[in-house]
């Protein structure tokens, strides 16, 4: 559901995106590893047509995010790093207009409201405004926001990121549950969460894929955390 | 359009979520009492025309419409909204009018919150109220023009210091075009055409000839064109710098 081939992106001279190709289908669950700086964000903001690739190419569902941009986008849920929203807003308010962006409207759309909130558990907080939340319940909303309209692709920076582990674990079950159905990406620097809810890891360092398997694969090579930094610095380049 | 309606609606909704909508709008309608009545006689004049209420607008606009347009999209960048506004389902063409037409929309809230001056010199003389609607629409599209002009400023810039005085100063650029400050910089080694080019430009120039009573469809289409290239000059711009 997402084609990704030879995707490049270059900020002067610092190629942040070197030429990377997989692609992800229903029901696969892929976690995106790296270092601070390999190119995560930078893949996934070219993947949901925020930036615009040096090179290569983008498909999701079929769709070209560079020829056919909202065909795309409207397949795609994205919580964007630092899950950002109007901070003068209520989640209410946010999620409302959202939905309307999204298309959402009538009886659908409050029950999409209404799951989500469920779902992410906003329930106590959707009349305050966005600002004066703590930063789990700001990458909950962030999440709310992603899969309001159910999409088949669902990108996820860093979504477990400033949650507490009660909320972390209860982010990783809303993950899998909803993997059955959908591709999901989502990037990561907590090792044990890939083993937790990812069916495939990627490993990317200097804007190239190091290594592309499943955790059980991973797990082979020794201590997750070790096989990552003998991974990610170089000793070893390994594919899947 | 219906995306451009929704964002129009939740731009309008956070002018009035914030201070800021009640901070201008009675800052500007303090402004605009003081302005006509101390400084420009409205009494002593004893004139039954709003020449003198509009006749301090664009100085008025000057300082108080870059404050509205220096967050428009500086604000998107500095809170990262930029980036989910610019992942969802809408076109650049949507998103960038959505937002223009809110700002206009309330600028033209505030505009029309200055009727108890209208009632003032209809119930003291009998004025061309034909005239005072020319130049309360006159004002209006001034107003789109000085926030389009922001717009586009704000679209390059993540500091909304930076892009508010940017503003003021290429607003001022555009209210004196017609006079020798900003002429003496391109006549003489420049070709007539472009002097008159330039002079052609001038705010001023434009909006005195509708607020005098002259209706002449230029002057009103010289807003209509520049408010239509800056916003596109802001969808462009926003295109190439809306990562960085």
């Amino acid at each position: 559901m997402i084609e990704i081939k030879n995707l490049s992106k270059h900020f002067g001279p610092l190629k942040a995106v070197d030429g990377i190709t997989f692609s992800v289908g229903r029901g696969e669950v892929l976690g995106f590893l790296g270092p601070n700086g390999a190119g995560k964000s930078t893949t996934m903001k070219m993947v949901t047509g925020f930036l615009t690739p040096s090179a290569g190419r983008v498909s999701v569902c079929g769709h070209d995010i560079e020829t056919d941009p909202i065909g795309a986008k409207s397949k795609l849920g994205y919580l964007p790093e630092g899950a950002p929203a109007y901070p003068d807003m209520t989640p209410a308010a946010f999620l409302d207009f959202v939905a309307d962006v999204r298309r959402l409207s009538g009886e659908v759309k409050a029950k999409r409201i209404a799951e989500v909130v469920r779902l992410v558990h906003l329930e106590g907080v959707l009349q305050q405004r966005i600002e004066t939340l703590s930063k789990g319940f700001k990458r909950r909303v962030g999440l709310a926001q992603a899969i309001l309209h159910d999409p088949e692709v669902l990108v996820l920076d860093e979504p477990t990121d400033g949650l507490d582990p009660n909320q972390k674990h209860e982010v990783r079950a809303l993950i899998r549950q909803m993997a059955k159905n959908k591709a999901i990406v989502l990037s990561t620097h907590i090792l044990e969460e890939v083993e937790a809810v990812c069916t495939r890891a990627i490993i990317i360092a200097r804007g190239r894929i190091l290594f592309d398997g499943s955790p059980a694969d991973l797990q082979k090579e020794g201590p997750l955390d070790e096989v990552f930094r003998r991974i990610t610095t170089g000793d070893r380049v390994a594919a899947g | 359009m219906r995306n451009t309606l929704t964002l129009f609606k939740r731009e309008l909704r956070g002018y009035f979520a914030t201070p800021v909508a009640y901070v201008f709008i009675v800052i500007f309608l303090i402004l605009n009492g003081w302005i006509t009545f101390y400084l420009g006689g409205f009494y002593e004049q004893e004139r039954a025309d709003l020449q003198t209420f509009f006749n301090f607008h664009p100085w008025l606009y000057l300082f108080l419409i870059p404050a509205v347009s220096m967050r428009l999209w500086a604000e998107e960048r500095k809170t990262g909204t930029i980036e989910l506004l610019m992942t969802l389902p809408v076109t650049m063409w949507e998103t960038v009018l959505g937002k223009f037409l809110a700002a206009w929309a309330f600028t033209a809230i505030a505009l029309f919150l200055t009727f108890p001056i209208w009632i003032t010199v209809n119930y003291l003389g009998k004025p061309d109220n034909g005239v005072i609607l020319a130049s309360y629409i006159g004002s209006f599209l001034m107003a789109g023009g000085y926030l389009a002009i922001g717009a586009c400023i704000s679209a390059v810039t993540k500091n909304q210091v930076i892009a508010f005085v940017l503003t003021v100063m290429l607003c001022l650029v555009f209210i004196l075009a017609g006079f020798p400050m900003v002429l003496d910089f391109v006549s003489g080694w420049t070709p007539e055409a472009v002097v008159d080019a330039v002079r052609s430009f001038s705010f001023l120039t434009h909006f005195n000839s509708i607020t005098k009573g002259v209706i002449d469809a230029r002057d009103f289409l010289f807003f209509g064109s520049l408010i239509a290239l800056c916003l596109f000059a802001n969808a462009v711009l926003l295109d190439l710098k809306k990562a960085d």
